[in-house]
């Protein structure tokens, strides 16, 4: 571990808005996709139990 | 008389028939060219560092504009599926109507970017540069625009998808085009840029009408 | 004469169980190798002597520009494919490929320049690799408006496929124009052949997380193949 606290950790030596601006894009566009996607799968799903 | 004469013939001989085709998209190149002093300000030092980048742009536009009318009018008429049915190889056709179309379309911004590039102020060897760049670099523009005309023939909205599509593929040629000014104006050598200009024209010559000639197989079954 | 029939599954109804099996193990691969790339990029390796605490975004940045050229590639790999053998499921992966390819290539501009502005100075800048990596996202995004604005699946995938191929020789130029050009962008810190310039630790977070999106990668492009054979061959579909 070598972040003193969870403050440090936030900052990021002062960078934080731009690290953490990426990592939560990132975040939300992978996330997102892959939510979509899921959804879109389960749906099939169902629609496929219902049919069979 | 070889297929290439004949068809580069028709297609200049129809073009003239529709003469306000060819015009309008030079008139559009002038305006927009003519629209960058009125926009940005008339200082003379400003607008000869700009100059061969507007007139790269407006070029690359007005041969967007114009793209259009390359399958177009064989498509709606019929004579498009008769080309792909005949025996003589689809690209050589291709290859005479890109031809027919630079001649028609790039030929005549060439002929007039020393008088637009008067108007920007440049000296006789900066336009010599811009010209030279510009006669290399138009024709690379009818042949890759000709594989997204193909791409896109008889699409709604393909205008504007051709756009999208060619844009991207022509940045390159607009880099280097330009570059070629820019390199002039730093005192440097201009025939690197004229190299790859030339070199991205043999290339484009030799790959873009067979590829479009595919994607005229593909566009039209 | 080989026992097994590797091109059973070039048809969508034997591919599509498949890949539905595949996706929980993709994912699940993905969470893993994320998480301890995660922990890695930020508490094992250590703070960069020059760039203090910024350089972190590195651990997003590369991983996605690297998940973005090799999308391409692959995905004109199908596109090809395709064209070459006719075959309906390669244009399907291709398809299913680009959105995928187009988001990473988003991503790495994105941390590309939030990284850039307190390191470099600039949020953007005109430079060769920069340049062409933008090409690269409007290259995607023409491949997805053609296929989109072209009503016949089959034609959509043919056309898609020769823009895709045409657009293919980007990447090299991606690749390589920090060595053939003056860029504001660093040189290739990672090679095959040499010994690499960077800290274990933080090339180890790195490659992790290259790693996860890679494997993210093959679970999105799973999901989406069965949705495009589900939209274009329902039949193929049904569950036996």
């Amino acid at each position: 571990m070598q972040w003193g606290s969870w403050a440090e950790f936030w900052a990021m030596g002062g960078y934080g808005l731009y690290v953490w601006g990426s990592f939560a894009v990132t975040l939300v566009c992978m996330a997102g996709e892959m939510t979509s996607l899921v959804l879109n799968e389960r749906a099939a799903q169902t629609r496929n139990g219902e049919q069979a | 008389m070889s297929l290439w004469t004949l068809i580069v013939q028709r297609d200049l001989r129809i073009a003239w028939r529709r003469r306000s085709d060819a015009l309008s998209s030079l008139f559009f190149f002038i305006i927009v060219v003519s629209l960058f002093p009125l926009g940005v300000g008339p200082e003379p030092g400003t607008l000869r560092l700009m100059a061969s980048g507007v007139l790269w742009v407006a070029a690359l536009l007005a041969t967007l504009l114009s793209l259009g009318r390359l399958f177009a009018a064989d498509h709606l008429d019929g004579t498009l599926e008769q080309m792909l049915l005949a025996e003589e190889p689809l690209w050589l056709v291709v290859a005479a109507k890109v031809c027919a179309h630079w001649l028609t379309s790039g030929l005549p911004l060439v002929l007039l970017s020393p008088l637009m590039g008067l108007q920007f102020g440049l000296q006789a060897e900066e336009i010599a540069v811009l010209t030279g760049a510009l006669l290399l670099g138009t024709p690379v523009l009818s042949l890759i625009g000709a594989i997204g005309a193909a791409l896109t023939v008889g699409l709604r909205a393909g205008s504007v998808l051709l756009a999208l599509l060619v844009l991207p593929l022509y940045i390159p040629v607009l880099v280097f085009g330009a570059a070629a000014s820019g390199a002039h104006a730093s005192g440097l050598a201009v025939t690197p840029h004229f190299s790859i200009l030339g070199a991205l024209l043999l290339a484009s010559i030799a790959l873009a009408p067979w590829t479009a000639a595919l994607a005229l197989r593909i566009s039209m079954e | 004469m080989s026992a097994i029939n590797w091109f059973k599954y070039s048809s969508p109804h034997s591919f599509y169980p498949l890949a539905g099996r595949m996706v929980p193990w993709f994912l699940g691969a993905a969470a893993l190798f994320g998480i301890t790339g995660l922990y890695v990029a930020f508490f094992v390796a250590p703070t960069d002597f020059q760039q203090g605490e910024s350089y972190r975004i590195i651990f997003i940045h590369v991983p996605a520009a690297w998940m973005s050229m090799f999308i391409y590639l692959v995905m004109a790999g199908w596109a090809g494919a395709g064209l070459v053998f006719n075959t309906r499921l390669s244009g399907m992966m291709a398809r299913a490929l680009a959105p995928t390819g187009a988001m990473f290539t988003f991503l790495a501009l994105w941390t590309g320049a939030l990284w850039g502005k307190p390191t470099w100075g600039t949020w953007w800048v005109w430079d060769a690799r920069l340049t062409s990596e933008l090409i690269l996202l409007f290259l995607y995004i023409g491949f997805l408006s053609l296929t989109a604005a072209i009503e016949d699946d089959r034609r959509a995938d043919r056309a898609g496929a020769v823009l895709a191929l045409v657009g293919v020789v980007n990447i090299p130029i991606i690749y390589f124009s920090v060595v053939w050009w003056n860029t504001l962008h660093q040189g290739a810190s990672v090679s095959l052949k040499s010994a690499p310039k960077m800290a274990t630790t933080m090339l180890l977070g790195m490659l992790l997380l290259a790693v996860a999106f890679w494997l993210y990668s093959l679970a999105a492009a799973m999901l989406r193949v069965r949705s495009i054979i589900r939209e274009r061959e329902p039949r193929a579909a049904a569950e036996d």
